[in-house]
């Protein structure tokens, strides 16, 4: 079980990543905090697939080393969801603040209790 | 082949790069660049959809990259339709949005960069393609969505960030688990190697699973639609008909693309929980959304429990993945964006004239507001299905395939949600034509006389008061209802185009 679990730490990590962030999102009452747990959990999915990529023993994926090499292919794709999530951070930053300016408050429930009011 | 299919999602782009740009010297010039570049959209659109709809399906390869390794667009009849859907109700909302607002560059620079993403989700062939661009949808999305002034639309943006980057998030990491198993991203290249792999691999069926509940929050199916309703009622009312009508459209095509032609109809033969989560997910959505709908004062609310509930009807014709019911989900798919489009424009009419926004308000309408309460009438009995608009073929066509593949409870479910839409449609229905008006409502925002037909004001001029109902907002709604009828015409012509695509997706 423990060796199971020591060959598979990277993804384990990942997992255990993707276990907190979408706990922060969900449970956590400030908004700000919602926020970083979505980058956590995406986080975990960004760690998850570049673990994916690694092959053991082989060399980074350039012409002047000798094969074989890790695959690239995914540290790509994973540089792309990077900038994405990054967009999206500032998109939601933007709107937390926002949101600040008019309530006064970053809590979710105080928010909604006010926001329902209207 | 030509480079129209690449052309079509870099051409929205160059749209908005414009506005912005000549919003630094040019105050509120950025209407007339949008409407310019989604004029000259809807024209590639059509010479794209002559294309996909005549023959078999083709496909292009982004800088000449072999396929599988560079990206593939796809030229066939299903993205044909909903690159020319995207553009033609684009355009259509643009009309209402003229006078209606918001009316910055920085507006419309999203509003195209919006259409970029919905057609570029729209043409893609390659499963991190459609990550990138459903994310471009998303984000363009929740800034629409915040657009409004206030409070309520921020907060709404906020909620439909934190949820559909969720759902987004799942996406990608269902496209992960079906690279680890075959190192491919193309679409087709993937269907094969996954068939390769073999189904009963954990790592394709759990890839299965994160995917289509990714592009579930996306669709908005109970119960992962808690973003929908505060999405569309907090923004202003060009927005939400916009994203109603195309965002959750799109995606469901989206689902459609990964379910068909990645994981193919084999793949739901051969893994027991497949089907049953389709056909499941999409009962529930269609009893709770139609429910919930009857229990909402709001309009907008309404409406949007309404699309929760017609998507039902969507993916209930994509568990049953026959030819006839995938007919039935394209014509439904086209006509409850043009209908639920139509409905959301009409209801901002009605604000704009009247003043009301909630279900009371409509008494008397029709007195006071005849051509929006027409138009909205009719868009209504659309959305329940009579003949001969259009939402009548597409309910049809879904429920003689559920009944070809032997799905009786679905298709007894779907027979029950017309009833059910007919619930929440016809109390306003009531209200609208055979109540009177309350006494004093026609002291509205503007004059309901006047407003209503729309001759009164000069759509060039621009000076008449902000508040005020404008041609172009009345021209986008009776549009609207004549297509949600006229539609209907097209629908043997638009099957047998169809049928070499279904062919190939059923295959």
């Amino acid at each position: 079980m423990i060796d199971v679990l020591v060959d598979r730490a990277y993804f384990v990590v990942a997992f255990l990543l993707l276990g907190i962030g979408a706990h922060m999102v969900i449970g956590d009452r400030n908004l700000v905090k919602k926020v970083i747990g979505l980058n956590v959990f995406q986080s975990g999915i960004f760690l998850f697939l570049i673990a994916s990529a690694y092959v053991t023993g082989a060399s980074a994926p350039l012409l002047s080393e000798p094969g074989p090499y890790v695959s690239p292919l995914p540290h790509v794709l994973i540089l792309t969801a990077i900038v994405v999530g990054v967009s999206l951070t500032a998109v939601a930053l933007g709107l937390i603040v926002r949101i600040y300016g008019e309530y006064g408050t970053l809590r979710a429930d105080l928010v909604s209790e006010v926001s329902d009011g209207e | 082949m030509s480079d129209l299919p690449a052309l079509l999602v870099v051409l929205p782009i160059l749209g908005a790069l414009v506005s912005l740009l000549a919003g630094i010297r040019l105050d509120r010039s950025g209407w007339y660049v949008a409407a310019a570049t989604l004029s000259v959209q809807v024209a590639g659109a059509v010479a794209f959809a002559a294309d996909g709809l005549s023959g078999a399906p083709g496909s292009y390869a982004v800088g000449d990259f072999t396929i599988p390794y560079g990206i593939e667009l796809l030229v066939d009849g299903l993205s044909a339709t909903m690159v020319v859907l995207v553009a033609v109700v684009a355009l259509g909302v643009l009309a209402y949005a003229r006078h209606a607002g918001p009316r910055s560059n920085r507006f419309y620079s999203t509003y195209l960069l919006l259409v970029t993403g919905l057609t570029g989700m729209s043409v893609t062939g390659d499963a991190f393609n459609m990550y990138v661009f459903l994310e471009i949808t998303g984000l363009t999305a929740y800034a629409l969505v915040a657009s409004g002034e206030g409070g309520r639309s921020a907060v709404a943006g906020l909620k439909y960030l934190l949820v559909g980057t969720f759902g987004a998030s799942l996406y990608l990491l269902g496209v992960g688990y079906a690279y680890i198993a075959t190192g491919t991203l193309n679409m087709a290249d993937l269907s094969a190697e996954l068939a390769a792999v073999g189904y009963a691999s954990p790592l394709v069926r759990a890839s299965f699973a994160f995917v289509v509940v990714g592009l579930f929050v996306k669709v908005a199916m109970f119960p992962l639609h808690t973003w929908q309703p505060e999405a569309y009622a907090g923004s202003p009312d060009s927005v939400s008909a916009l994203i109603a009508s195309l965002v959750s459209t799109v995606s469901a095509y989206a689902l459609v693309r990964i379910v068909l032609t990645v994981f193919t109809p084999e793949f739901l033969e051969a893994v027991p929980f497949a089907r049953p989560l389709l056909a499941a997910t999409a009962a529930i959505s269609i009893v709770v959304g139609s429910g919930l709908a009857v229990a909402q004062t709001e309009i907008k609310r309404m409406l949007a429990y309404s699309s929760v509930s017609q998507f039902g009807l969507v993916v209930a014709a994509l568990s049953v993945t026959n030819a006839t019911a995938l007919v039935g989900l394209a014509i439904h798919l086209v006509g409850h964006a043009v209908m639920k489009g139509g409905l959301f424009l009409a209801a901002g009419l009605v604000a704009t004239g009247v003043g009301g926004r909630s279900v009371s308000d409509y008494d008397g309408l029709g007195s006071r507001m005849p051509a929006a309460a027409a138009a909205f009438g009719v868009l209504t009995l659309g959305m329940v299905g009579v003949p001969p608009a259009i939402g009548f073929f597409g309910k049809w066509y879904i429920v003689v395939g559920t009944l070809e593949a032997g799905a009786w409870g679905l298709a007894v479910v779907i027979l029950l949600s017309t009833l059910l839409t007919l619930a929440y449609f016809a109390r306003l229905l009531e209200r609208m034509f055979f109540r009177e008006a309350p006494a004093g409502a026609e002291t509205g925002p503007a004059d309901a006389a006047v407003a209503d037909g729309g001759e009164g004001h000069d759509v060039g001029s621009g000076s008449s008061a902000d508040s005020g109902v404008s041609l172009g907002m009345v021209a986008a709604v009776l549009a609207a209802a004549l297509l949600a009828v006229g539609l209907g015409a097209a629908v043997p012509a638009y099957e047998s185009a169809l049928a070499p695509t279904v062919e190939v997706l059923l295959s």
